[in-house]
């Protein structure tokens, strides 16, 4: 029998807002023509159940726990506004408390959206070559080393590298960008992205939830809910501000015994905009840098980059290509051949780019280095030590290598004159002295200088270049990017302590970094930017914002997505404490009512939605540079 | 102690943050509860051998707000 009557009483969302408001209306006419006539007063009474009821079972679910929510406050003022004989307060209240709930639901389910979106670019479904046939599983059942291929207009659900065919990729959901990139062999492949053109076989290597793809959307899931200060405080403020009222409801009621007076206090004293001022324009931030391959982690991020004033850039990776590339080599009593066989096989294990760029060199000029390294040890920033064939070697910067007690001096003239082309050299030791020398450059990335424009024109007072690279390097590219600030010759500490120094004069100060040997420097300043994270786990940890892509480009969009979302934060806060003292004191000098006080509240919540949906179309503003 | 994630029907009001998570926090065996606001997820925090997932799940039911599912 209960159970029956709870089915009757249970009728779909939408059914409920169209009754009511057909029976509000036919309450608010009959009202104007009859006044208070029995017929009105049953209307009225049909729209209030059909309103009142779900927060009514809500009220009742809650007493239980002995918990005091805003439906419980607005049940006892329908009823209270019943009794006192206030039948059209009473509908009213009941009405746009419903219309309100629901049109809420609807506005905030388009600021998340947003991030919804993301969510349905996950891979549904994988073919991979099982048993010598290809079969179609869901992505999560494919095994790590399996061979899943790819056609045309069907998205890649592993990640892995490329082992046969070619074919352009749409990597927009992993790095922000929309044009797409050529895969072919041996070239690395994410989940999520789609083959716009061609085939490939994929030889798996991440799957399900360790691939690039689903760690990005874990993080915009975590920083979506991840609080701003401010928020901390509103809801701090709502906590104290609901039981004052409702004190204030009482006693104002047992003084003036004003019953409709108290019923109103009760109606306002849940400020919900207040409470989802800051959450809303967050959620709709997050979500709009998500599709720009910008993630940033969360509201406390967002405020630190609102007042942001100077940034810190590592060079190499960052404003150059990255990729330093070999372009001398000297030696002193050794083939150029062997010495890269040595430098090749022991830098092999390093993953320091200057390495990277000799190992290349190497594989370049078809050179086999597969000779068995033994005893490595790693300087981070200086250089590395290891022993081949009993023999020990040492490879870095001079200070390294002289620390060593080595003898650096023959290659003083040749280190003096490569540094002053703002190159980098490596040396190549054993005990007994010297026997070569790596020089190395790096280029500049054609983006570095308009995006340095467009920092400063974002407002961005200061910028710094700290590099582990020479003076000569290091200005080389600071003059051609527009940098303030040039240190050089840095080890990962120094960055730090230039970090700490640059914050005393300009007090919120961002690195940006490749995240491949500057995690420290990311982590220490008040806000760390990753650029071309994805191909970076650490990287991806480590920073406050996350720039999927390799362009610099997304750093302004990031930052002027930032402040504007602060912007919009502090617009719905000042918006809600207005409405807030404003409906406090009409209801005080009686300019409110029940209905109107209802009114007002829904609004400004619907308003301050409104508000941060303007952030899901936000574009960097066109600057002239 | 067991740490899940649940995920609720989608939340509009903030007050109902409050509400579940003041709920849980007087359930038996729950030691932490955290309703995230923008996913519409909970994280809660229990002794196995005090309470349960489907009792939590109803527990939030009673009080008017639906479950969907866990992650």
């Amino acid at each position: 029998m209960h159970e029956k009557v709870r089915s009757m009483l249970r009728i779909n969302n939408n059914m409920r807002i169209i009754t009511a408001s057909i029976a509000v209306v036919i309450s608010f006419i009959l009202y104007k023509i009859l006044a208070y006539h029995a017929v009105t007063i049953v209307m009225m009474i049909i729209t209030i159940l059909l309103s009142a009821l779900p927060a009514v079972r809500k009220a009742v679910g809650a007493l239980r726990y002995r918990i005091i929510g805003i439906d419980l406050l607005v049940t006892v003022a329908v009823i209270g506004a019943v009794v006192i004989g206030e039948y059209w307060e009473a509908a009213a209240v009941s009405y746009l408390f419903l219309l309100g709930g629901f049109l809420e639901i609807r506005t905030l389910e388009k600021t998340r959206a947003s991030i919804k979106t993301l969510l349905n670019l996950a891979p549904i479904s994988a073919r991979v070559q099982r048993d010598g046939q290809s079969i179609i599983v869901s992505p999560e059942e494919v095994r790590i080393e399996e061979l899943v291929i790819v056609k045309q207009g069907e998205r890649i659900a592993v990640d892995g590298t490329v082992i046969d065919g070619s074919a352009s990729v749409d990597e927009a959901t992993i790095t922000g960008e929309s044009l797409p990139v050529e895969k072919s062999f041996g070239m690395s492949v994410y989940s999520g992205t789609v083959v716009s053109s061609g085939y490939i076989v994929i030889k798996t290597e991440r799957i399900g939830k360790d691939t690039t793809f689903s760690r990005i959307l874990n993080l915009v899931e975590e920083a979506q809910d991840s609080k701003a200060k401010t928020q901390k405080f509103m809801e701090k403020f709502a906590s104290f501000y609901t039981p004052i009222i409702l004190a204030l409801a009482v006693i104002v009621g047992l003084i003036s015994q004003d019953i409709r007076l108290a019923l109103t206090f009760l109606v306002i004293s849940c400020p919900g905009a207040l409470v989802i001022s800051v959450p809303v324009s967050i959620v709709a931030g997050i979500g709009n840098g998500a599709h720009h391959g910008v993630l940033i982690k969360g509201g406390e991020v967002m405020e630190k980059i609102g007042t942001l004033k100077a940034i810190a850039f590592d060079k190499t990776g960052t404003l150059t290509e990255g990729t330093p590339s070999v372009v001398g080599i000297k030696t002193f009593g050794y083939e150029e051949h062997d010495l890269l066989v040595i430098a090749a096989a022991g830098e092999s294990l390093s993953e320091h780019p200057l390495a990277q760029a000799i190992v290349e060199e190497a594989s370049k000029r078809n050179i086999v280095f597969d000779k068995k390294v033994s005893d490595m040890d790693f300087a981070m920033g200086k250089g590395i030590a290891f022993t081949i064939d009993d023999e020990r070697y040492w490879i870095g910067n001079q200070a390294f290598v002289s620390h060593q007690q080595i003898d650096t001096d023959v290659l003083k003239a040749y280190i003096n004159e490569e540094e002053s082309k703002g190159r980098t050299v490596v040396i190549v030791a054993v005990k007994n002295g010297v026997i070569g020398a790596i020089s190395l450059a790096d280029t500049i990335r054609d983006t570095t200088k308009n995006t340095i424009s467009l920092l400063k024109a974002a407002g961005i007072r200061h910028i710094a270049m700290l590099t582990g690279d020479n003076k000569q390097a290091a200005e080389t590219i600071a003059a051609l990017a527009g940098i303030d600030e040039v240190r050089y010759s840095m080890l990962p500490d120094d960055k730090v302590k230039a970090i700490r120094q640059i914050r005393e004069t300009y007090k919120t100060v961002a690195m940006v970094g490749d995240g491949v040997n500057d995690a420290p420097s990311l982590a220490s300043a008040d806000l760390g930017f990753a650029i071309g994270a994805a191909r970076s786990d650490v990287a991806m940890e480590t920073a406050d914002v996350v720039l999927l892509g390799d362009s610099l480009t997304a750093l302004p969009f990031a930052i002027h997505l930032g402040k504007a979302t602060v912007r919009n934060m502090k617009q719905n806060i000042i918006f809600a404490l207005l409405v807030v003292t404003l409906l406090l004191a009409g209801v005080l000098f009686h300019v409110v009512d029940l209905s109107i006080g209802m009114l007002v509240h829904e609004l400004s919540v619907l308003l301050v939605v409104f508000n941060a949906m303007r952030l899901l179309r936000f574009k960097t503003p066109k600057i002239k540079v | 102690m067991t740490k899940k994630t649940l995920q609720l029907e989608p939340l509009s009001c903030p007050s109902c943050m409050a509400k579940i998570e003041g709920m849980l926090k007087k359930t038996k065996g729950v030691s932490h509860a955290e309703v995230l606001f923008n996913s519409s997820r909970l994280k809660v925090e229990f002794d196995e051998a005090v309470t349960d997932v489907a009792t939590l799940t109803n527990n939030i039911g009673n009080l008017g707000y639906e479950v969907l599912g866990e992650r």
